[in-house]
């Protein structure tokens, strides 16, 4: 069993799906980042039988997480603090995600105009739904191609 | 400095006023022959659209301002490539106000965020087609005199037809609205609109016959089925023909009844309907100048 330390402020991302941490430290834009991150990939879990953890030292106030509540609700974000968990955070819905989401719509502007940013828009907050700012080409959870 | 993108960026309010100018434009045509003169508006399609780019530029034109612009995007520098970004760029140091067609969608939202001057969607792909949506608006406001409290039945491809998906959006913002939705199962409307008029308490009804509503109606709304819009050849013969109105279709409709049409229409409406006074989609694409005339001069500031 491989054993990594505990960091002293920063966030644990845990139950990330087996195989997404890495992903996930794209859209976090973690590698734009000075900070140390730990990347730890299949730890054994009861729950999802594999997972992915993420640690990620550093100011607890510079790190924008909302963007996981669009990838994976199911992740459990940690805040640490002096080397313990303070917080369990909440993750809201961004107004509007840039690059997270590749929109699909082969008639989307964004098919043809490869420099253009991939903008979803928070459509209905209730189910979730987000839509192409430019066609307007709804992003389901199941079907959607992420931007990586 | 406003665009406009989709019927809805405008409030009922500004509607309101917009056809207000557009009515006013019809009864004194004169009073606003000079009202562009220096300005300039290109007219950028992007796919032929013959009805709509001459639309726009009589009604430049009928305001004293000259036109410039290409009808395909071969005759244009995006066969060499270059972006709407970069072209909405070039043709704002050349005019003040530009119309855009485009078939892929979102492409005139992307030219409006560049912009110098004031960009108008003029067709996005399946997406939106405002000054259409505007053009039947103000052609039922001006020959109902009023929009809201009426039985809507709108007709044909109601699938693809973003002219239909539009006008619904922006009927439902008015009050005491039914609609009637007449097409075949395989060109019904999408489960997301009528989720949304259920949501709104919206009255709304599906039938499969033109002729088992014909007498309810206070508006028809005919579509034509797309070729365009079709993957499959095949799908398309097969579903044509499906909804004809007729002479004798029409006889069961009120005296009052109109019948619009976004034109151009192939099959679906008979020549022999023409000239019955209910008939009004010529009428209609003369409001369609009339409209985008207003809009013209409301972006442009100088109304």
């Amino acid at each position: 069993m491989l054993n990594v330390g505990k960091i002293e402020e920063g966030f644990v991302l845990d139950h990330i799906e087996a195989g997404k941490s890495l992903s996930i430290y794209h859209h976090l834009k973690l590698d734009k980042l000075d900070c140390t991150v730990a990347i730890i990939k299949n730890a054994r879990s009861n729950k999802m039988g594999k997972k992915d953890i993420l640690k990620v030292e550093c100011d607890i106030n510079t790190l924008n997480l909302d963007i996981l509540a669009v990838i994976d609700h199911n992740i459990t974000v940690n805040v640490i603090k002096d080397g313990e968990i303070v917080d369990k955070k909440e993750l809201v819905l961004p107004q509007e995600i840039h690059n997270v989401i590749k929109c699909k719509n082969p008639r989307c502007i964004t098919s043809i105009e490869q420099e253009l940013p991939h903008i979803f828009v928070l459509a209905d907050e209730e189910k979730e739904i987000y839509r192409c700012k430019y066609c307007e080409e709804k992003a389901s959870r199941s079907a959607t191609q992420w931007y990586t | 400095m406003r665009h406009l993108m989709n019927p809805l960026d405008f409030t009922v309010e500004e509607l309101d006023k917009l056809f207000d100018l557009a009515n006013d434009i019809e009864s004194n045509p004169a009073k606003y022959a000079h009202a562009c003169e220096g300005k300039k508006l290109a007219t950028c399609f992007y796919e032929p659209s013959t009805r709509t780019r001459l639309s726009f530029e009589a009604a430049m034109l009928n305001l004293g301002g000259q036109v410039l612009g290409f009808s395909d995007a071969s005759s244009s520098s995006a066969a060499k490539g270059e972006s709407v970004s970069d072209t909405i760029r070039i043709v704002s140091c050349y005019a003040d106000i530009c119309a855009m067609r485009h078939p892929k969608e979102g492409a005139p939202m992307v030219a409006a965020s560049r912009s110098g001057i004031p960009v108008i969607n003029a067709g996005d792909g399946g997406h939106q087609h405002p000054t259409q949506t505007l053009t039947d608006l103000l052609t039922i406001r001006s020959l109902k005199g009023r929009l809201g409290d009426f039985t809507i039945g709108l007709c044909g491809d109601l699938k693809f037809g973003r002219t239909v998906h539009s006008l619904i959006n922006a009927l439902i913002r008015y009050p005491d609205i039914r609609f009637i939705f007449i097409s075949p199962p395989e060109l019904k409307v999408p489960d997301y609109i009528t989720d949304m008029l259920t949501e709104k308490g919206i009255a709304y009804e599906e039938v499969i016959r033109l002729e088992d509503c014909m007498p309810d109606l206070d508006l028809l709304y005919m579509t034509r089925v797309q070729k365009e819009r079709f993957f499959n050849e095949e799908d398309y013969v097969r579903l044509k023909d499906f909804y004809i109105l007729d002479k004798n279709k029409l006889s069961a409709a009120r005296e009052d009844m109109l019948v619009l049409h976004p034109l151009p229409r192939v099959n679906e409406i008979s020549v022999e309907v023409d000239d019955d006074p209910r008939a009004v989609y010529f009428k209609q694409a003369q409001y369609g100048v009339y409209v985008r005339m207003a809009l013209i001069l409301t972006l442009l500031e100088l109304a």
